[in-house]
């Protein structure tokens, strides 16, 4: 377990930030900033047009630390733990609940909440609480 | 022009996801490890990016949502579903499993990819394979469903 420290402002901006680019995508494009969903339709079925949009979107995801490192020359800390069988695992599990519970961290948590959506709460509950029981497994009874 | 502006919209998410630290799935496991907390590692950070987040989309929304209709679009695309059915609890209870063993979920997977980190492309193609399971499974006839069934990125 690898110890990081309590940044309440960078992680208040931040969320700023993601609400930000929530708030600009649904006054442009009128669509929901969930990643998952946009994440997801990158691959077929296809229902509608809105592909080239989407993968600029998720290249926005991509590019923004090549960004952050050109900028400053450096990028924060980023520890990954996990060894390839179990990162494998946790991929599948991640990809398949966000599209079966329709949304993830972003779509419902944000998005959803934000919305006072109740299906989006019960949803937030429900992997907030699985979340904190996988770690609290993993780090405490192994 | 709209495909320039969602890619800036995405790069705005990513930062978001940077200066948050967010994108670290240490961060990300230290505020899920509840049970950290009588030993003092619980890392409360993470409630922050939410409130931060929350707050401003609540707002803007309220906002927005107000208009005839989006800057480039023919109306706004809000999902209108109020139903508990069985898939709004096993998707985000499957969903948070698999956040809790690495610290990854889909936003900060993407971003990771652009710190060059080989485990973020393992997990990221294994996300997109899960993606395209449940897609697939979710079309599938089936003998106990009346209705057709439903895709269920269709909140």
């Amino acid at each position: 377990m690898v110890a990081t420290p309590f940044t309440p402002i960078a992680s208040l901006l931040g969320g700023a930030l993601i609400g930000l680019s929530a708030v600009l995508l649904m006054w442009t494009t009128g669509r929901i900033a969930g990643v998952s969903g946009i994440a997801a339709r990158l691959f077929p079925p296809y229902e509608d047009r809105q592909f080239a949009g989407r993968l600029a979107f998720v290249a926005g995801l991509v590019v923004a630390p090549i960004l952050v490192r050109l900028v400053t020359g450096s990028l924060p800390a980023q520890t990954i733990a996990a060894a390839t069988p179990l990162l494998i695992v946790a991929g599948l599990l991640t990809g398949f609940g966000a599209v079966w519970g329709s949304g993830c961290t972003s779509g419902h948590g944000v998005c959803g909440l934000s919305r006072l959506s109740v299906r989006s709460l019960v949803a937030t509950i429900t992997f907030m609480a699985t979340g904190m029981a996988t770690v609290l497994l993993m780090r405490h009874w192994s | 022009m709209t495909i320039l502006i969602q890619f800036a919209i995405g790069l705005v998410f990513g930062l978001g996801l940077i200066v948050s630290g967010m994108s670290n799935p240490a961060k990300v496991l230290n505020f899920l490890d509840v049970g950290g907390i009588p030993a003092g590692t619980w890392d409360a950070s993470l409630a922050f990016v939410m409130a931060g987040a929350v707050a401003v989309t609540f707002i803007g929304f309220s906002r927005v949502l107000k208009l005839a209709r989006p800057v480039f679009a023919d109306r706004f695309y809000v999902p209108t579903r109020k139903d508990i059915d069985p898939r709004i609890i096993a998707g985000p209870a499957i969903f948070g499993i698999g956040w809790g063993l690495v610290g990854f979920c889909p936003g900060p997977a993407l971003t990771a990819l652009g710190f060059g980190s080989v485990s973020a492309f393992i997990f990221v193609a294994a996300m997109c394979a899960g993606m395209m399971i449940a897609r697939f499974i979710a079309q599938l006839p089936s003998s106990t469903r009346i209705v057709t069934p439903s895709d269920p990125l269709e909140t």
